[in-house]
This record gives C-alpha cells, sequence and structure tokens, in this order.
C-alpha cells in the first residue's frame, strides 16, 4: 500500500496517477476473529488502537453499510474540548490531543484547523457561567480565553453588533485549539491505518444478532454474510445501539433522535472561526470550499428516519440570521439528518456491558465527532485490558443506578434537551 | 409531520410539544424499591417502528395526546386524547 507523502504525489503526478492502489482491502470474513467492533465509525478508530496500542491485530470491523455512509460523514466537523464537568473534561481533551497529532500518526491528512471556537454569551450570568467554565478548563491545562463584549466584536466583525438585536452579544469563551477537521477524512485515514495493521474492514454485513454460549456469554456475532465468532465483540453503533444491546437483554438509558445539518452555497471568505450562539442553539463554521457548515438542536422527537422536518430547518435558519444578519440571502445547498444515541445525561458510555464478552460504546448525543480518536482509544484500551482507562472510568452504565449522572447542561433525563 | 388532534383536526406538527414514551408509569409513591424508580427515570422504549408517544397540543387546545408513530418512517397511525389512552390501559390492568 502506497504511503503518503510529497514525494508520492509528485511520483504519480509523473506517472499519470495511475500508481495509486487501493486505501484500503474489501476482505471476505473470517469464521473467527479475537475482536469484532461493530460499527464503522467510532469502531475504525477502536480497531486501529487496538491494533496500533494493544498489538491486538485479529480483528474486523463490520457495518451494515458503506464505510463512511453512517453517522461518521453525518458530521459539522467541529473539534472542540471546552467540558466543565469531572470526567468530560479529560476524556475530550485527551481526544483534542489524538485530533492534534493524528494526520501524521494515520499518514492521512484530516486537515485539523485549529481556528478556534467562539462560545457567545449574551448575559451576564451566562458570562459568568462561560468564566466558571474557562477556570475549569485553564486549571485542567486546557487552553480558554474569555473576552467581553468589545474583544468579541472585533474578533468575529460579521456577528450582529446591534444593541437592538433581541440577545445582544455580551462576551464569549473561546478556545483557539478547538477549531474544524474535513469531515470525512477521519473515516478514511482510521480505515486505511487500521487496515495497513491487518485489521479486516467488512462492508455490507448487518449483525442480526449475538452468538452466546451456555453460560449465556457473547462468543460472536449472526450476520447478513453468515455468523462470525469472536472472543470478544464491541459495539459502536451510536443511534441504533438500543436495538442492538436489545438483542443482548441490556435496556440503555438512551433515546434515537434525529438531527439536522446543513450546507450553504460556498462563499468568500466570511466566518473565520467555530461560531456558536449562546441564546438559542445554533453552530457555524466555514468549510475550505467556502460552504457555512452549520446545525442546531435536534429536531426534538424518537426518529431513526435520517431526515427531520422543516419547522427545526426554520428554527435553526432563523437564528442563524439573527446572529449573522449578511447571510439572509445567502441559499442553502445541501440538509441531512443523522440518528443520534441521546443519553439520558447528555453523557457517552464506554464500558464493558453486564453480558461477558460484550462491550459498548453508545450515547454520543450529537458529539460523537470530535470525540472520535479518545472514543476510540478508550475503548480500545477497555476491550484489550477488560478494565476502564482513567479517561473512561466515569462512563459507565452503572452510574445511573449509583446515581452519578454527568449532566454537563444540567437538564435532566429528558434526552431530547441535551 | 402533521397530527391529527381530535379536537382541532390535522395540524402541523409545530402546534405540539413532545413529551416522549407513553409507555412509561410513574411508580406509586409509597414504592420504596429503587428499582421502579430507576426504571421510570432513566429507562424509555426506543423502538425502530411503531412507537406509542406522548405530544402535548400546546399552540392549540392545550390537550395532552397519546400518538402512535412510526419512528423509521414518521407515519402516523393513531391519536388518542392521552386521558383516555390511559383509562382505557388502567382498566385492562397496567401495561399493555
Amino acid at each position: 500500500m502506497t504511503h503518503y507523502s510529497v514525494f508520492s504525489v509528485v511520483r504519480n503526478a509523473l506517472t499519470g496517477n495511475r500508481g495509486w492502489s487501493r486505501a484500503w482491502r474489501d476482505p471476505e470474513p473470517r469464521p473467527e476473529y479475537d475482536v469484532i467492533i461493530i460499527g464503522s465509525g467510532h469502531g475504525l478508530a477502536t480497531a486501529y488502537y487496538l491494533a496500533k496500542e494493544h498489538g491486538i491485530r485479529n480483528v474486523a470491523v463490520l457495518d451494515k453499510g458503506w464505510l463512511g455512509g453512517g453517522n461518521i460523514g453525518r458530521n459539522t466537523t467541529i473539534v472542540r474540548s471546552n467540558y466543565a464537568l469531572d470526567g468530560n473534561t479529560q476524556f475530550y481533551e485527551w481526544a483534542m490531543k489524538l485530533w492534534e497529532g493524528l494526520s501524521h500518526d494515520l499518514n492521512y491528512n484530516v486537515m485539523m484547523s485549529h481556528r478556534g471556537v467562539f462560545n457567545l454569551a449574551h448575559t451576564p450570568a451566562q458570562y459568568d457561567a462561560f468564566a466558571r467554565r474557562g477556570n475549569w478548563m485553564r486549571l485542567n491545562g486546557i487552553d480558554a480565553e474569555l473576552y467581553n463584549r468589545e474583544e468579541t466584536l472585533k474578533h468575529l466583525p460579521y456577528v450582529n453588533p446591534s444593541k437592538d438585536f433581541r440577545f445582544p452579544v455580551y462576551g464569549s469563551l473561546c478556545q483557539w485549539r478547538g477549531g474544524t477537521a474535513r469531515h470525512d477524512a477521519v473515516a478514511w485515514g482510521y480505515a486505511r491505518a487500521a487496515d495497513r495493521l491487518g485489521v479486516d474492514i467488512i462492508q455490507n454485513c448487518e449483525v442480526t444478532d449475538f452468538l452466546r454460549d451456555v453460560s449465556g456469554s457473547v462468543v460472536g456475532v449472526q450476520t447478513s454474510r453468515g455468523p462470525i465468532r469472536a472472543k470478544k465483540v464491541g459495539m459502536a453503533i451510536a443511534g441504533n445501539s438500543t436495538l442492538l444491546a436489545e438483542k443482548a437483554g441490556i435496556r440503555l438509558p438512551i433515546e434515537s433522535h434525529v438531527l439536522q445539518a446543513f450546507v450553504s452555497e460556498p462563499i468568500k471568505p466570511l466566518v473565520d472561526h467555530v461560531v456558536t450562539f449562546g441564546a438559542g442553539h445554533f453552530y457555524v463554521s466555514q468549510s475550505d470550499k467556502g460552504g457555512l457548515v452549520f446545525g442546531g438542536d435536534p429536531d426534538g422527537y424518537n426518529s431513526y428516519a435520517q431526515r427531520g422536518n422543516l419547522p427545526t430547518v426554520e428554527h435553526v435558519i432563523t437564528e442563524g440570521k439573527a446572529l449573522v444578519p449578511a447571510i439572509a440571502r445567502v441559499r442553502l445547498v445541501r440538509q441531512w439528518g443523522g440518528i443520534m444515541d441521546m443519553s439520558m445525561d447528555g453523557t457517552p458510555i464506554i464500558c464493558r456491558s453486564p453480558v461477558d464478552g460484550l462491550y459498548i460504546n453508545a450515547g454520543w448525543c450529537y458529539g460523537g465527532f470530535k470525540a472520535t480518536p479518545g472514543s476510540g482509544w478508550c475503548f480500545a484500551w477497555t476491550i484489550a485490558k477488560d478494565e476502564p482507562h482513567e479517561y473512561n472510568k466515569k462512563f459507565t452504565l452503572e452510574r445511573f443506578r449509583e446515581g452519578r449522572p454527568i449532566d454537563e447542561k444540567g437538564q435532566g433525563p429528558t434526552p431530547y434537551w441535551h | 409531520m402533521r397530527i391529527a388532534c381530535p379536537y382541532c383536526g390535522l395540524r402541523d406538527s409545530s402546534e405540539f410539544n413532545y413529551g416522549g414514551d407513553a409507555e412509561r408509569i410513574r411508580p406509586d409513591l409509597s414504592e420504596t424499591d429503587p428499582e421502579p424508580w430507576l426504571a421510570y427515570v432513566y429507562e424509555r422504549n426506543n423502538p425502530r417502528g411503531p412507537h406509542r408517544e406522548f405530544w402535548h397540543h400546546l399552540h392549540g387546545c392545550r390537550q395532552w395526546l397519546v400518538v402512535t408513530r412510526d419512528t423509521a418512517t414518521h407515519e402516523i397511525s393513531d391519536v388518542a386524547m392521552a386521558r383516555d389512552a390511559m383509562r382505557a390501559r388502567q382498566s385492562s390492568g397496567g401495561r399493555e
């Protein structure tokens, strides 16, 4: 397989670009593996770190469709680690650190751009809350800058500066190391890197049930391409987690909801950071091709349909117009829906399941993209060592029973509010 | 998505507020076993297919409804007044 470098680009340019090989193989499933990972989003990252960090290379990643066709490609490209609750803070910062070296690690340009993430505050109380969050981040070694109204508007000249704005900008908290990454590169990068380490990526292979031994332990999976046995099975299929977990007799504290995202027609450089509107829920960045990539809240009802409804489209765009009036006449070119695992406290689950041999990675709400490297890294650790790493030890299934939910927004167990 | 409110007729979903899983029943307040409370607070039905769920016609008649909606297609097959649906369930002896 070709190692990507400036030399391979030049060599292939001179020879008519006929020398490129496939980025990954398309193998037939073998009857047995050491580890099977279901889902090729966070699952690809998991397989890569299992092979790289733990030397477990007899691994298969199964996907029910094609690689990149699920949630891994349905993101708004934002990467950040501005979390304020113990457990989240350390985990997302570790994911951020992995992002920083990811292109070199994978030999694949994930186009990580540290352009800064601005969270706008619109009231003194919100500003105080951001100051507290910023302090918490800095105490944990994470960068955070608090800006008043004037400083914020200097950085973001396109944001509505009017005092008559229904929610005038009061200030902001910025994480400069945050930013964006190319929306699909993380899938291709992890797939290629995992494949090079010997991981089998098996597409169009839907898991329909688990294989169990007499003691009830999971010893493999039943798939649309026949049974495949494995010593350990990890599931990372956010959006559909509850359906598969139910087959193993586990009732996850998760609801599936649809979240829509949007891309505008390409325009000249305007939004050079990631900006979030704090009085509603709206986030926007601009892609390298010039399209404004933005989104808001989920539609707010259980759904597996991968498409949303128009009232939410109108709501999100209205918020965008309020925040950046200049985009009022920019046309929309793409819109899509993804199915989110909305957990009861807004925080993911990465742990051993109550069933031996089965490991769960679920509940990403709509924050899974930025977490991909950290999620895979921690899930691989948990599967390889049969115990959580320091960074994911609080992301248990038992935290609900023990009364230790990690509720970043303080919304309580109403999943579509997280 | 439009919901056929028994009082108001076919109305846009933006007039309604979502209330979630309608199969969940609060334990009796004298219940001291934590297990039913754990289930009530944190567990929900999440089927791919027909889902019985509460909707509140907030910007209409303000009645709570139980809507049966397919989560894979968003198709609505049944709408009933929540009061009637709950009474029907009580007379049939709890969970359907």
